[in-house]
C-alpha cells in the first residue's frame, strides 16, 4: 500500500472519530452538568469510539497494522475498553446511584439502560475469556466463536444503547458513527470466519 | 482419536439465550386491577435529590412546562384531595439538586394536580421528572416519569397510594 493511501485511511479514521467527539463537546447540556457526570459521559463516548477501531484491528484492515501486531493493539484497546466502561458506570454511580442500581438490576424506566448493561457484561466476559484462555486451555474453536458472539452482542448492545440516549452526542454524527461501527464489525466477522473451524472439524469427522 | 462431540447445539442455545436476554426490557409498571386498584410501586431512581419539606409554590421558576397527574387511593380508587406532591427536575433553570428546582403542590378535590415549572432538559440519558409523595396516612411513593421527546411541554404521573 502506498504511504499516501495509508495516510488517507488513518486520516479518515481519525476524522470519523474526531467529528462526533468534537460535536459532543459543543453540547449545550454540558454547562448544566456536574464535571464527574460529564466525564462519565465522555468515557462512554470513548468506549463507543473503540468499537469502530477494534474490528478493524482484529481483521488487520488498518495500514501498518496487519493481523499479528494489530491483535496486540486490539488486546491493549480491549483492556482500555474495560477501563472506560468502569469509568462510565462508576462516574454515573457517583452522580446518581439509584439510577445505576436500577439499570444494573434491569429495573430502569429508561429503555436504553438494559442494552448498555448487556453490552457491559459482554465486554467483561470477553476480557475474562481472553485473560483465562490459556490457563483454561480453551480451544481455538471455543475462543473464536465465543469472542465473535460476544463482540456482536457488545456492538449491537452499545449501538442501541447510544442511539436511544438523548445526551451530549449530536444525533446525526452519532447515528453515522454507529452505522460505521456496525459495518466494520460485520466486515471483520465475515473476514475472520470464526465458523470455518467448525466446518473443518465436521469435514474431519466425516472422513 | 475420539472425536469431540460437536458443540454447535450448545453454541446455538447460548446464542438464543443471549438474544432473549438482550431483548428483555423492563416491564411497564401498570397497576393491576384484579383485586381493586393496586398501589403504585415506588421507583428507586425517583428519590434522587429529594428534599423533604420543599414548600408549596404557585409555580417553579419562570414556568413554561406543565407537570400534571392524579392521586387516588388504592383499592377503591377514590380521588384524594389536599395531598402534597413534591416535584423537581433538571431544567433550563437549574439542576435537580438546586433548591430552586423543587416545589410542591396540593391535589384538588378530584385528586388532580398541576404545577408549572421550567422546561425539563435531558439528563441521565433521557429527559425525566421526579415526583414524591411523603406524609402521614399513606406509604411514601417516588416516581420518575420519562419524556418521549425533549421538546415535550408537559409530563404526567399518577399516584395510587396505599394507606400506611
Amino acid at each position: 500500500m502506498s504511504p499516501l493511501r495509508a495516510g488517507l485511511i488513518w486520516a479518515a479514521l481519525a476524522l470519523v472519530i474526531a467529528v462526533p467527539v468534537a460535536l459532543a463537546t459543543t453540547s449545550p447540556f454540558i454547562a448544566w452538568r456536574p464535571a464527574i457526570y460529564t466525564a462519565a459521559g465522555f468515557a462512554g463516548i470513548a468506549a463507543l469510539a473503540l468499537l469502530l477501531v477494534q474490528p478493524l484491528l482484529a481483521a488487520g484492515l488498518l495500514p501498518g497494522l496487519p493481523a499479528r501486531p494489530g491483535r496486540r493493539v486490539h488486546r491493549a484497546l480491549g483492556l482500555l475498553l474495560v477501563v472506560l466502561v468502569l469509568a462510565h458506570v462508576g462516574g454515573l454511580f457517583l452522580t446518581s446511584a439509584p439510577d445505576v442500581i436500577d439499570a444494573l438490576l434491569f429495573a430502569s424506566p429508561t429503555p436504553f439502560s438494559p442494552w448498555g448493561v448487556v453490552a457491559m457484561w459482554a465486554i467483561f466476559a470477553t476480557a475474562l475469556l481472553a485473560a483465562l484462555r490459556e490457563r483454561l486451555r480453551l480451544g481455538p474453536l471455543f475462543w473464536r466463536l465465543g469472542h465473535t458472539a460476544l463482540a456482536l452482542v457488545i456492538v449491537v448492545g452499545s449501538v442501541v444503547h447510544a442511539l436511544l440516549i438523548e445526551g451530549t452526542m449530536e444525533p446525526w454524527s452519532k447515528a453515522a458513527f454507529c452505522l460505521l461501527a456496525v459495518l466494520a464489525t460485520l466486515k471483520a466477522v465475515l473476514d475472520l470466519r470464526a465458523w470455518a473451524l467448525l466446518r473443518r472439524r465436521a469435514v474431519r469427522e466425516r472422513a | 482419536m475420539t472425536p469431540i462431540p460437536s458443540s454447535r447445539r450448545a453454541i446455538l442455545k447460548a446464542g438464543l439465550t443471549g438474544a432473549a436476554f438482550v431483548a428483555a426490557t423492563p416491564a411497564l409498571i401498570l397497576p393491576a386491577r384484579a383485586q381493586g386498584l393496586a398501589p403504585t410501586p415506588s421507583m428507586r431512581g425517583g428519590s434522587n435529590n429529594y428534599m423533604p419539606g420543599a414548600p408549596v409554590v404557585s409555580r417553579i421558576g419562570g414556568g413554561g412546562f406543565w407537570m400534571t397527574g392524579t392521586v387516588r387511593r388504592a383499592g377503591d380508587g377514590a380521588p384524594l384531595s389536599g395531598i402534597r406532591i413534591q416535584i423537581w427536575a433538571h431544567t433550563t433553570e437549574g439542576r435537580e439538586d438546586d433548591k430552586h428546582s423543587h416545589g410542591a403542590t396540593l391535589t384538588a378535590a378530584d385528586g388532580s394536580f398541576r404545577l408549572e415549572m421550567p422546561q425539563i432538559i435531558p439528563i441521565f440519558g433521557q429527559p425525566h421528572g421526579h415526583l414524591a409523595y411523603e406524609g402521614a396516612g399513606f406509604k411514601t411513593v417516588f416516581l420518575r416519569p420519562i419524556m418521549a421527546s425533549a421538546r415535550d411541554k408537559s409530563l404526567s404521573a399518577h399516584f395510587v397510594l396505599e394507606p400506611a
